[in-house]
């Protein structure tokens, strides 16, 4: 679905559903340098499911017009403008990574935020100087960096459960795609953020054991100030969990959100 | 602090796709016989059939062997992912067909494999897909033949029967200039001696008859993605970016992204065309990728050895193998192939049919067969066989002389080759 959000292009994946003002509304934000596709399987699943589905790409990724968004507060109000040119007035968020941060400042700042579920997060995101440094710079290293950190160790050795797919190619090929500086801009954002508010709806930590880019327990602040959250360990998965361990998400999401 | 460091490609070669069996802890990879995959209950079924969950449902969709061979080629190639085939020529086909219909065309170099040839200026032109053949070695030739419909480029690496090196870099430029891709077929170079995403190709296949199983026991290809064509900004394959009513209205680059093609190729061709790897090929081609990075060395090196002998015999008129100074493509080859030219060429003995054939007669260690990259050192004598009826000049036309021969040279010791091919000479220069 393609959109207006502050005056630019935006897009959303509705899992081919028309909006049903009926059914209750999930929607998925992506991580630094990524794009609605992540979550992929997830996404279709909950919008043959009895959902409306919006997968959004954030401007500068995917299909959506740039420039980048700087900030995770200004993401966050981004997201709440493209629910209001639809005439949303609740939702449930699934963030993962950056777009983990984003539900999270959702959550603390607007009433339309009905659940989130945090995926691959930690708190604070730092990023290591290497990483932002190359970004910074538009080396394809940063793009490597992403790509081997963000997948659990054994991810090259061992086999995809998505038949045939090789998971590093797949997300270069997708980094590869981005504009110059808006891995920067992301990697940046998430290093820079500060969650001062409070979340008070129901919320849930999916979180990879293997995790090298934000390790679980790098959650324990945030699972500390949201208290009553659920957690789920994916064991086998690292920061990737969408694609790592896709059933294992979706299992945990569905629990959530039943 | 150091950056994070990918697999090498020797460690790719053994590992990649797979971890050991999660129910039995087998190292080897298990070959899973089995045509379908039982449920877990009826709403995982209809997961799986609509792609909301990972999986395989029936074979010739997907199976747990042949996905790890596809993901293994794919890892070694850079891609994104790969889809195994039934051959070579399936995998061409599969290709063709996810990107075009009936209205397209094709613009493909000339120096292609015989089959490739057949489906491209035959078989295909019989269900609406024209193909222009040019000059693979001529940049303006295939600038000059791409026209409004036209979808797709293609080349072989290392084209046949000259041993022509693709100029990737420039073909791909042209390709890219028109909005569409540029695929390659690989065949003769392998992973280990040319990356062709890397210099700008966006699909590529390999017969993985030839030397990525090496043994010469199985039948299949392989069809590999980078993953890097954007398809929706090209605006010209409605196949991936427009709603497809045979499946779910699913817009294809919409829903993946980055695997638009493969997940076309895969729902629809293998679902619909049904050119499948079995599982048992699919180990079997694996055992040969295992040593690719050991074989291929060995190749270049007897390769190099028996062009040495052949370019210095007075009995050969000449040597057609890119490495030597006197082919058309020497410099474009040490651009591109700085780890070997492969182990596949054509030599001319004088005395035209009537010595090609005594030459053949006279092999001992040279298998004459239809093949190439197998282990075992092959021969062939088109003249004779594969092109028996064409006459001298119809030959010519073909690039090919009466007393060409074609080697395939495997990883036997080097000086026996030599000798057997010596023994035959002198054959052929009593014939």
């Amino acid at each position: 679905m393609d959109l207006v959000v502050d005056k630019k292009r935006a897009f959303a994946y509705t899992a081919a559903h028309d909006f049903d003002a009926g059914k209750p509304s999930m929607v998925f934000l992506h991580g630094a340098g990524l794009d609605h596709s992540l979550f992929g399987l997830q996404s279709r699943y909950f919008g043959y499911h009895g959902w409306n589905v919006l997968a959004l790409d954030l401007p500068g990724h995917g299909r959506s017009a740039g420039p980048p968004v700087a900030s995770v507060a200004a993401m966050a109000d981004w997201v709440s403008s493209a629910l209001e040119s639809l005439h949303i007035e609740k939702a449930s968020l699934v963030g993962h990574s950056m777009g983990a941060l984003i539900s999270l400042e959702c959550a603390s700042r607007f009433r339309w935020v009905d659940r989130i579920a945090l995926l691959g997060v930690g708190y604070p995101m730092k990023v290591s100087e290497p990483f932002l440094d190359a970004a910074r710079r538009n080396d394809p290293a940063a793009y490597d960096m992403e790509t081997i950190w963000g997948h659990a160790a054994p991810v090259p050795l061992g086999g995809n459960p998505n038949p045939g797919m090789w998971m590093y190619g797949d997300m270069l090929a997708r980094l590869r795609r981005l504009a110059p500086g808006v891995l920067y801009n992301d990697l940046k954002a998430c290093n820079d953020y500060q969650f001062a508010g409070q979340v008070k709806c129901p919320a849930l930590f999916i979180l990879g054991k293997r995790d090298v880019m934000t390790p679980a327990k790098t959650a324990a602040e945030l699972q500390k100030r949201i208290p009553d959250a659920k957690t789920v360990l994916v064991p086998l998965s690292g920061h990737s969990m969408m694609a790592e361990a896709p059933d294992e998400t979706l299992d945990a999401l569905i629990a959530f959100f039943a | 602090m150091a950056g994070p460091k990918y697999p090498g490609f020797d460690t790719l070669a053994l590992h990649a796709g797979q971890s050991p069996d999660p129910a039995t802890g087998a190292r080897a990879v298990p070959v899973y016989q089995t045509t379908s995959y039982v449920f877990r209950d009826t709403e995982h079924a209809a997961s799986l059939f609509n792609m909301e969950r990972a999986g395989h449902v029936y074979s010739r969709i997907s199976n747990p062997t042949v996905a790890v061979l596809e993901e293994r080629i794919a890892a070694l190639e850079g891609g994104v992912g790969a889809i195994a085939t039934a051959s070579g020529q399936a995998a061409l086909h599969l290709a063709v067909s996810t990107l075009m219909g009936a209205g397209a065309h094709i613009v493909a170099s000339g120096a292609l494999y015989g089959g490739s040839h057949n489906l491209l200026g035959y078989t295909l032109k019989r269900f609406g897909i024209e193909t222009t053949f040019v000059n693979g070695r001529n940049p303006g030739d295939w600038k000059k033949a791409i026209r409004e419909n036209t979808r797709l480029l293609f080349g072989e690496t290392l084209g046949n029967p000259g041993i022509d090196v693709l100029d990737i870099p420039a073909i791909s430029e042209i390709a890219h200039a028109s909005k569409v891709p540029l695929l390659v077929d690989a065949t003769f170079t392998t992973p280990f001696l040319m990356k062709p995403f890397e210099l700008g190709a966006d699909l590529l296949y390999h017969s993985a008859t030839k030397f990525l199983g090496g043994h010469g026991v199985a039948i299949g290809g392989v069809l590999v993605d980078s993953g890097r064509f954007d398809w929706e900004a090209s605006g010209k394959f409605d196949t991936l970016t427009a709603p497809y009513a045979g499946f779910h209205n699913m817009d294809f680059e919409e829903e993946s992204g980055t695997r638009a093609f493969l997940l076309r190729a895969r729902r629809e061709g293998l679902r619909d065309f049904g050119a499948c790897m079995a599982p048992m090929t699919a180990f079997q081609i694996l055992q040969g990728i295992e040593t690719l990075h050991l074989r291929m060395p060995r190749h270049v090196e007897n390769t190099r050895k028996v062009v040495a002998y052949l370019s210095s015999h007075s009995s050969v008129e000449k040597v057609l193998y890119p490495e030597l100074k006197d082919h058309p493509d020497h410099d474009l080859c040490r651009k591109l192939l700085p780890n070997g030219a492969g182990a596949v060429f054509s030599f001319d003995i004088k005395g035209g049919r009537k010595a090609g054939k005594a030459f053949i007669e006279a092999l001992r260690v040279f298998s004459h067969l239809a093949n190439v990259g197998d282990a075992k050192s092959l021969v062939i004598h088109p003249a004779t066989t594969t092109h028996y009826r064409m006459s001298d000049a119809d030959l010519k036309k073909a690039g090919i002389g009466p007393g060409t021969v074609r080697l395939s040279i495997g990883l036997e010791d080097a000086q026996d080759l030599i000798e057997d091919l010596d023994r035959a000479l002198k054959a052929a220069a009593r014939a």
